[in-house]
């Protein structure tokens, strides 16, 4: 593995994180995180999605006149989006998560990291590194993703994963974190972690 | 009544930001001061009013399984829903267009105004969540459709105009460095959202 690839592959983890970073994607990102079930599926169908239509787009790039390439990009991101969708669907095990997933599956379409990365990166550079910037940063997202959910769901509803974790101790549920806002909160406690370690992050 | 209702409903209950997250990176990216930010709200507005009652004919008479009944009895049995995704993103990004277009050929002062948010408009996803939350709901006609258009729209508007009007005050504030900008932003938009939720309820 030489430097450059590693750098693709490890960048969009923590330095250019794609929701705390380059704030792309958080649009379907907070609602899914609730359970920690929810939130790896929902992780898991975002990397599948950049990954494959990064390859795509990439293997078009020179083929697609770049006036239309807007909606040539939602074609095949949107291709993927049902694909993933109907695999959910599919499966027992799957379908109840994707019925509580309801439109943020179909909303990954519209998730900006899917567009933006594919703008940024796939459309002028070979197949393979798109592709692994699409998992990577597929993967970044993940990453904040299962975070949120972790405390989401310990503090929430007290279980990880379903398995009874705090309640044993007699601790009491705090619906606040159910709650929407607090997804909000939560990951401004991120950035602002974040941003005290990495201080050339911070705004002026 | 039953309007109003829905009506009240979209704009404060089920609102768009606070309780679905949707357009949030757009929302947070665009909402520095209130003049542009009221520009990208009455250009959501538009763009909601005007493709979530043409998705929902085409989800009534295209996509629904039974929707192709107006055919012949052979088509009685079709489900098209799995194309729903594709359908709904390629309305919206082809309106967006068509909207752009004219707009700069029959009015250039309304588009050095708007023009350079309708782009962003088409991956917003709250437009896309519109419809998919229209399919979801099962609205009776198509009334209810561009009324609860109008609603989430309205909501969404008054979600970015008042999030920039408290960035814009928040400047002179003393925000330790590592939560500046963006980790304040999220810690806002939560509070805002507790805000929100006391709207919670409320039925006309």
């Amino acid at each position: 593995m030489n430097a450059k690839i590693k750098e693709t592959l490890l960048n969009p983890i923590f330095k250019g994180n794609p929701i705390t970073v380059l704030v792309l994607g958080i649009c379907s990102s907070l609602a899914v995180t609730v359970t920690l079930k929810g939130a790896l599926v929902m992780s898991l169908s975002v990397i599948v999605v950049t990954g494959v239509s990064s390859l795509i787009l990439s293997l078009l790039r020179n083929t697609i006149p770049s006036r239309v390439r807007i909606i040539v990009q939602l074609v095949v991101v949107a291709m993927m989006v049902i694909l993933v969708d109907q695999v959910l669907k599919s499966f027992e095990a799957t379908y109840a998560i994707d019925k509580q997933l309801s439109v943020y599956i179909g909303l990954i379409i519209t998730n900006c990291i899917v567009m933006g990365r594919i703008e940024a990166f796939a459309l002028g550079n070979k197949p393979w590194p798109s592709t692994l910037d699409g998992i990577a940063n597929g993967a970044g997202y993940g990453l904040i993703l299962i975070v949120v959910a972790f405390f989401r769901e310990l503090l929430g509803s007290g279980t990880l994963f379903g398995f009874d974790i705090l309640n044993r101790f007699g601790y009491v549920t705090n619906n606040l974190v159910i709650l929407p806002p607090f997804a909000l909160i939560l990951l401004g406690c991120i950035v602002w972690l974040q941003r005290s370690i990495q201080k050339d992050l911070q705004e002026k | 009544m039953e309007y109003l209702s829905l009506f009240v409903k979209s704009i404060f209950v089920d609102n768009m930001i606070f309780a679905y997250f949707l357009g949030m990176c757009s929302f947070l990216a665009v909402s520095k001061n209130v003049k542009t930010a009221a520009g990208l709200g009455v250009a959501v507005i538009f763009v909601l009013l005007a493709t979530l009652p043409l998705n929902y004919l085409l989800n009534e008479y295209v996509l629904k399984p039974g929707a192709l009944s107006w055919l012949g009895e052979g088509f009685a049995e079709v489900d098209l829903s799995f194309l729903s995704f594709i359908i709904f993103i390629a309305v919206i990004a082809a309106f967006v267009q068509i909207v752009e277009m004219v707009v700069e050929k029959f009015s250039p002062t309304l588009y050095s105004s708007l023009g350079i948010f309708l782009p962003l408009i088409a991956v917003n996803c709250a437009i896309l969540g519109g419809s998919l939350f229209m399919q979801q709901k099962d609205f009776a006609n198509i009334g209810e459709a561009a009324v609860y258009s109008l609603g989430s729209g309205i909501g969404w508007f008054l979600a970015i105009v008042s999030l920039a009007a408290i960035r814009e005050k928040m400047s002179y504030s003393n925000v330790p460095p590592a939560l500046k900008g963006l980790g304040i932003t999220f810690i806002t938009v939560g509070l805002m959202g507790l805000a929100f939720m006391t709207f919670m309820g409320i039925s006309l």
